[in-house]
């Protein structure tokens, strides 16, 4: 059932060099299949981010293998990991970070007006289904910033959306909002995961979120104990 | 590419900080604006002072300069002819002023397809006679059709018509100061006196004011045969010709080559008036580099700006690199920003230079020694526009260079794990 995994992570190790090496992850195998809802979690500075960051090409200064449907992610210039992100990856991170010159339908439609794969019409139309789907249609021509932080997050998962990505990756997703933001979004992951077999990872040190999500990997030191 | 989406997110990102963009913008049109009245105003002075005595010279002079034979008999006796010689007190005796053959040296100027006018002259001293006071002057001999093609010679005649010197027989043209001098109008009647005591009555037809008070003092015009007369010559006797190029910068070299082909001195402008080519030269120098100067300024201007707004929209371009934008397209992103400036700023500057220099063409400048000119002398070249916009360009371009490079390495973890 090799089709079905989303991410391969393959004996991943990576060292910090400032002032000294420090090895912050050893030896991290893991594997994503697709429609999973996969939370990382541990304590602070156990390398869950560092690995995140590695999982989404960000970071390429590792050992070890990255497989993203099934292709090999090392040796790609910047330009060819720039449109594997764009079109295989979408982000949500613990701040939204919207572009506050834009309308929050420009904001969703951005990455995949970048794609060109459709045209412009075509974009607009499938980022009106994904605010629909969150229910924050009618903020579509709101600027970005007068939107409250549950809001934010909500178009920025919309903006995750756009491109239908093969995973998304998400990284403290709620470490900004309150209690009832925090379940809002957490009811939106679920639901795309079990709903529309939508991959998702999450890293995130909130035991609550982890404890419900499909399979929780469990990081200290750098490496996976459970 | 996505050159489309590139341009709208540069428009944002612009117009989120217009404020700080119309101030870069404002940077850059104000030393465009500057650089092109700066060069308009000194172009225009330049053209002018060179016009007063280039328009009035000759690209080739041919003349015959009165010195001593350089074959002195002695060198050609056999006896001596391996000895040093000697010879003191050599008198110029038997040379003339007189371009011998005159007549076929212009037939073969006439067609040199190099040249595209040729003028004789004839240069006589006289004396003008102002009671018992003997006022030392110069008549030229001219024709004045041709002078007045090549040499703008209608130009400067301020009272009394150019062409009646060639209609009124024994009639001349004064210098304003030397009509002034004699206190005499056109129709009256001026006595002169040459070097060999012959007397002749001329009737004055007009005045020339030639911006040069000292050559206004002593200057007069008449026609060739009236000169001739004059000097008690025949009508061949012709002592200068004047000829323009096609090409100025060839003089030096054709001067050289008639004066092999005719056996006449020749000399050309570059040598005659060396001071002014090196004092316009000078001119412009300063001017490009005052206006040079100037755009560096804009340009470190618009430099700042897009530092700081990279600073400030550090988290916009690290999510857009998270999402899939590449470094190329963010360092396009602020390209377009910076050449955007300089383009808006330059087109501007361009409209305002122009408006500028149109009104300092309007100030009034009435100066007794250039009676064409009413105001301020501006050069309208297009080239300056040219100059300006590429100048523009280019500053922008590397002002935005350096920034855009620092955009398009930000990495997005940084910022991202930052926060």
């Amino acid at each position: 059932m090799n089709e079905l995994i989303v991410l391969k992570a393959d004996h991943i190790m990576k060292n910090f060099h400032d002032p000294v090496s420090v090895p912050v992850l050893k030896d991290i195998s893991l594997s994503v299949r697709k429609g999973e809802f996969v939370s990382i979690t541990g304590k602070s500075g156990c390398g869950k981010s560092t690995l995140l960051y590695i999982l989404s090409t960000m970071d390429t200064d590792y050992a070890g293998d990255l497989l993203i449907g099934n292709e090999k992610m090392r040796g790609r210039t910047e330009k060819q990991l720039a449109r594997v992100r764009n079109a295989m990856i979408g982000f949500v991170f613990q701040f939204h970070y919207l572009l506050s010159e834009f309308t929050v339908l420009e904001n969703v439609m951005l990455p995949g007006l970048k794609l060109n794969t459709l045209p412009e019409e075509q974009v607009r139309k499938r980022a009106m289904d994904r605010l629909q789907t969150l229910d924050i249609h009618s903020l579509a021509n709101k600027k970005a910033n007068q939107l409250s932080g549950g809001e934010k997050q909500r178009v920025a998962i919309a903006r995750a959306l756009i491109n239908d990505p093969s995973i998304i990756m998400c990284d403290e997703p709620t470490g900004n909002l309150d209690k009832a933001n925090s379940l809002i979004v957490f009811g939106i992951f679920k639901e795309l995961a079990e709903k529309h077999e939508q991959t998702i990872l999450v890293v995130t040190h909130d035991q609550e979120f982890a404890k419900n999500t499909h399979r929780v990997i469990v990081m200290e030191d750098g490496k996976i104990i459970g | 590419m996505n050159i489309r989406l590139i341009f709208r997110i540069a428009k944002s990102l612009l117009l989120a900080r217009w404020k700080q963009t119309l101030v870069a913008a404002i940077g850059v049109t104000f030393s465009i604006t500057m650089f092109i009245a700066l060069l308009s105003f000194m172009t225009g002075l330049n053209d002018l002072l060179d016009g007063l005595i280039l328009n009035r010279t000759a690209h080739v002079r041919l003349f015959n300069e009165i010195r001593p034979n350089i074959h002195q008999p002695i060198n050609s006796t056999p006896e001596f002819k391996d000895s040093y010689n000697f010879i003191r007190s050599v008198k110029s005796g038997s040379s003339r002023q007189e371009i011998y053959n005159s007549g076929a040296i212009m037939q073969a100027l006439h067609r040199d397809s190099r040249v595209t006018g040729v003028a004789p002259k004839i240069m006589a001293q006289v004396f003008f006679n102002d009671g018992s006071i003997d006022i030392t002057g110069t008549i030229s001999g001219i024709d004045v059709e041709e002078e007045s093609d090549l040499f703008h010679f209608s130009e400067y005649i301020v009272d009394g018509s150019p062409l009646d010197i060639r209609d009124v027989t024994s009639s001349i043209i004064l210098g304003k100061a030397l009509g002034e001098k004699l206190i005499v109008n056109v129709g009256d009647v001026v006595r002169v006196t040459t070097v060999n005591q012959q007397q002749f009555s001329l009737k004055v037809v007009g005045f020339f004011q030639s911006g040069i008070q000292e050559l206004d003092k002593v200057q007069s015009y008449a026609s060739l045969t009236t000169t001739q007369k004059i000097l008690g010559k025949s009508n061949n006797y012709i002592t200068d010709i004047q000829v323009k190029l096609t090409d100025v910068e060839l003089a030096p070299e054709i001067a050289r080559e008639y004066a092999k082909t005719f056996q006449t001195e020749a000399e050309d402008i570059q040598t005659a008036n060396a001071q002014f080519e090196t004092g316009s030269v000078v001119r412009s120098l300063i001017s490009y580099s005052v206006g040079i100067t100037l755009l560096i300024v804009a340009g470190f201007g618009i430099f700042n700006i897009l530092n700081m707004m990279i600073y400030e929209k550090m988290d916009s371009i690290a999510i857009l690199k998270a999402t899939g934008f590449s470094g190329q397209d963010v360092n396009r992103i602020f390209i377009v920003i910076a050449l955007s400036i300089g383009l808006f700023g330059g087109m501007l500057g361009l409209g305002f230079g122009f408006m500028l220099s149109y009104m300092i063409d309007q100030i009034p400048f009435n100066t007794a020694s250039l009676p064409t000119i009413k105001t301020y002398p501006i050069n309208y070249a297009p080239a300056f526009y040219f100059i300006g916009t590429s100048f523009s360009i280019v500053t922008t371009y590397l002002a935005g260079w350096a920034p855009a490079r620092k955009a398009s390495r930000i990495d997005p973890v940084i910022i991202i794990r930052g926060k």
